[in-house]
């Protein structure tokens, strides 16, 4: 298990914040990194933006749009990551879909991620049958490719918490990302079949955007995603995005600690 | 754990976790009824009664005199109930899923073929229906998207990225992630995650299976090649299965060239694409150097699909099938050939294994024979073509 992603969840309910890439241009991604860690996250998740992210919901597929018609590329935002290591030590994973990840080069774009100071990634669309050909090479290079368990997934808990690296992200509902004013899974019992079978830190993440739900999720898991919340406020402010985002993240850490 | 569903190296199940016991539990159900005799006779009773199958296998006199090279015969999978062979797949598919439980069915359309078929059995096996349909293509084709409505379908023009089927395809994706205990996705090509490619494979091999006996009856012997326009590839795949293992015959792909496969508007994969992973598969894709997916363009709703079905990424690999681009002028220029030649306007996806099939036969001894499918009927697509000569006719 990468150190940085342990230290993560060491001691403490994780707040783990997701912006995608280049909304709306990579200075403003490198701002809101720091403004992010100084408003309490733990850990960073990074969206490396798709043209056809059929996980996502309307708030986040907007994002995906804003930052490729912005020209943002894969080795442009390997570009920024390097300067961001320079001045932060905080956990920070990637967001992508299989095919940005593939169409690279598979081992190309691990080994570059893993030394530019990536600590995992997150496919949601490589399921654990099809985790092979990416963890191997993950494994290989110290990245953790961090495995999602669902509303559906039941007996399927087990043999994804067995193989699972890092943390096991815990999608909170069925359908995609965004947010939802109520969240009905029974979240508790999903993180338990995990905590039988391995102890490795649970997050859960999918339309979680007041610091009540947040505190809710976090006293049945150890740390909380949100994405669409924060990537709302990009999208409301602009370029002038970073203070909003950062009160906006501080409000909700502080909910969970 | 080796993944499921390969064909080579593509295929697979690349969707979201929320969505594997879906077709996992889809994979289980197919498995059990594809050789339940009831089931079979069921949807054979479907095919026969209702689609009006078999469909003709009709020989081409004038399209062969006048070419002066192989016999030309026609696959007529127009001539099927609602206009095409997308009838043939959804009829499986529907009939599997009320036997699953299902209440509710949802589908992507591009020319609206699929919709209009999947509404049709959805209204006839008492199913809700939702069908997803790129805004683009709902004005191109707004007499299907009436006919959807007509049959007791909810259509949702889907305004995502470029507006066409790559993201009718995404927008159903997410729609089933969303609602998946009562509802069933009726892909409509062979894509997608296992098991959808061979269960729509299964379903449109009666296409070859029936071309097969017909032309034994007619010839008594097998074709030297068959011809299919090729999206995602159901039609072809169904046109080519039963095939695969009689060597002596060759297997043409017609893909969608748009303006030509030098340029950026085209929809020709195999001819311009690369591997990739998308929409649950791993297979060849139109996409940019950073594996975004790139927006297509054909004249023909049908065909305007960034992807092909794993399966024809294989045959294509093995050299067992060949592809060819066609382009939109082509494609044009033969769904008024065959419209005057033979009195049989073709669906515009047809017409590029026409157009094909135009250049090739000619080069054929007169003892050869081809066959074309035409997977559908070009009603649909005449004020389109009409307005591409430059006439102002609208539906």
């Amino acid at each position: 298990m990468n150190k940085r992603i342990a230290q993560a969840f060491a001691g403490r309910k994780a707040f783990i914040p997701f912006i995608t890439c280049g909304d709306p241009a990579l200075e403003v991604t490198e701002q809101l990194v720091y403004a992010l860690e100084e408003a309490g996250a733990d850990l960073i998740e990074l969206g490396i933006p798709f043209s056809d992210p059929t996980a996502e919901g309307p708030v986040i597929q907007a994002a995906n749009v804003r930052a490729l018609s912005g020209g943002v590329t894969t080795d442009k935002i390997f570009d920024l990551v390097k300067r961001i290591r320079e001045k932060t030590s905080i956990p920070m994973v990637f967001m992508t879909y299989a095919n940005v990840v593939f169409s690279y080069g598979t081992e190309r774009f691990v080994k570059t991620a893993a030394e530019i100071g990536m600590d995992g990634l997150i496919l949601p669309d490589v399921p654990v049958e099809e985790k092979g050909e990416f963890d191997t090479v993950c494994r290989q290079y110290g990245l953790d490719l961090i495995s999602l368990i669902a509303p559906t997934s039941h007996e399927r808990i087990r043999d994804i918490a067995r193989q699972a690296e890092g943390f096991v992200y815990c999608v909170s509902s069925l359908g995609v990302t965004g947010m939802r004013s109520v969240i009905t899974t029974d979240i508790g019992a999903m993180v338990k079949l995990v905590k039988e079978e391995r102890d490795i830190p649970c997050a859960v993440g999918f339309g979680i955007s007041s610091p009540q739900q947040a505190r809710k999720m976090a006293d049945q898991s150890d740390g909380v995603i949100v994405g669409s919340a924060i990537v709302k406020l990009c999208e409301k402010y602009g370029r002038d995005c970073v203070p909003y985002v950062k009160d906006y993240v501080k409000e909700m850490k502080d909910a969970i600690r | 754990m080796a993944g499921r569903g390969r064909f080579g190296i593509h295929g697979g199940q690349y969707i979201p976790e929320t969505l594997m016991n879906a077709v996992l539990e889809l994979e289980e159900a197919y498995n059990h009824y594809k050789d339940d005799p009831e089931f079979n006779a069921e949807l054979t009773t479907l095919f026969n009664e209702y689609a009006g199958r078999p469909s003709r296998l009709y020989y081409a006199a004038h399209m062969t005199q006048d070419l002066g090279g192989a016999k030309v015969y026609l696959k007529r999978e127009d001539l099927n109930h609602t206009g095409a062979h997308k009838i043939n797949n959804v009829l499986g598919q529907v009939l599997l899923a009320k036997k699953m439980g299902k209440t509710r069915v949802i589908a992507e359309t591009g020319a609206g073929q699929h919709g209009v078929a999947t509404a049709t059995a959805a209204a006839l096996m008492g199913m809700e229906c939702e069908v997803f349909m790129g805004k683009e293509d709902t004005e191109r084709q707004a007499l299907n998207v009436y006919k959807m409505r007509l049959l007791g379908a909810k259509v949702h023009a889907v305004t995502t990225g470029t507006a066409t089927l790559k993201d009718a395809v995404s927008e159903t994706m997410r729609e089933w992630t969303n609602r998946i205990a009562d509802t069933h996705y009726v892909l409509g090509s062979v894509m997608g995650p296992h098991p959808f490619p061979t269960i729509v494979r299964d379903f449109q091999s009666v296409i070859s299976r029936e071309i097969k006996e017909q032309l034994m009856e007619k010839e008594g012997r097998l074709p030297d090649a068959v011809l299919a326009c090729v999206g995602g590839g159901s039609n072809a795949i169904g046109s080519f299965y039963h095939f695969i293992g009689d060597e002596s015959v060759q297997l043409i792909g017609c893909e969608a060239a748009g303006r030509g496969v030098d340029t950026a508007e085209t929809a020709a994969t195999l001819a311009t694409g690369k591997l990739g992973i998308f929409h649950g598969m791993k297979s060849y894709f139109c996409q940019d150097e950073y594996g975004q997916i790139a927006p297509v363009y054909s004249i023909s709703a049908g065909l305007d699909y960034p992807g092909v079905g794993p399966e024809h990424a294989w045959l294509y690999d093995t050299g067992r099938a060949q592809y060819v681009p066609v382009t939109d002028e082509e494609a044009v220029e033969a769904f008024e050939y065959l419209s005057r030649v033979e009195g049989i306007i073709p669906a515009i996806e047809s017409a590029h294994a026409v157009a094909y099939a135009k250049k090739l036969i000619p080069t054929l001894d007169r003892d050869k024979i081809v066959v074309i499918t035409i997977s559908g009927r070009g009603d649909k697509d005449c004020a389109a073509i009409a307005r591409y000569r430059g006439e102002d006719i609208h539906e």
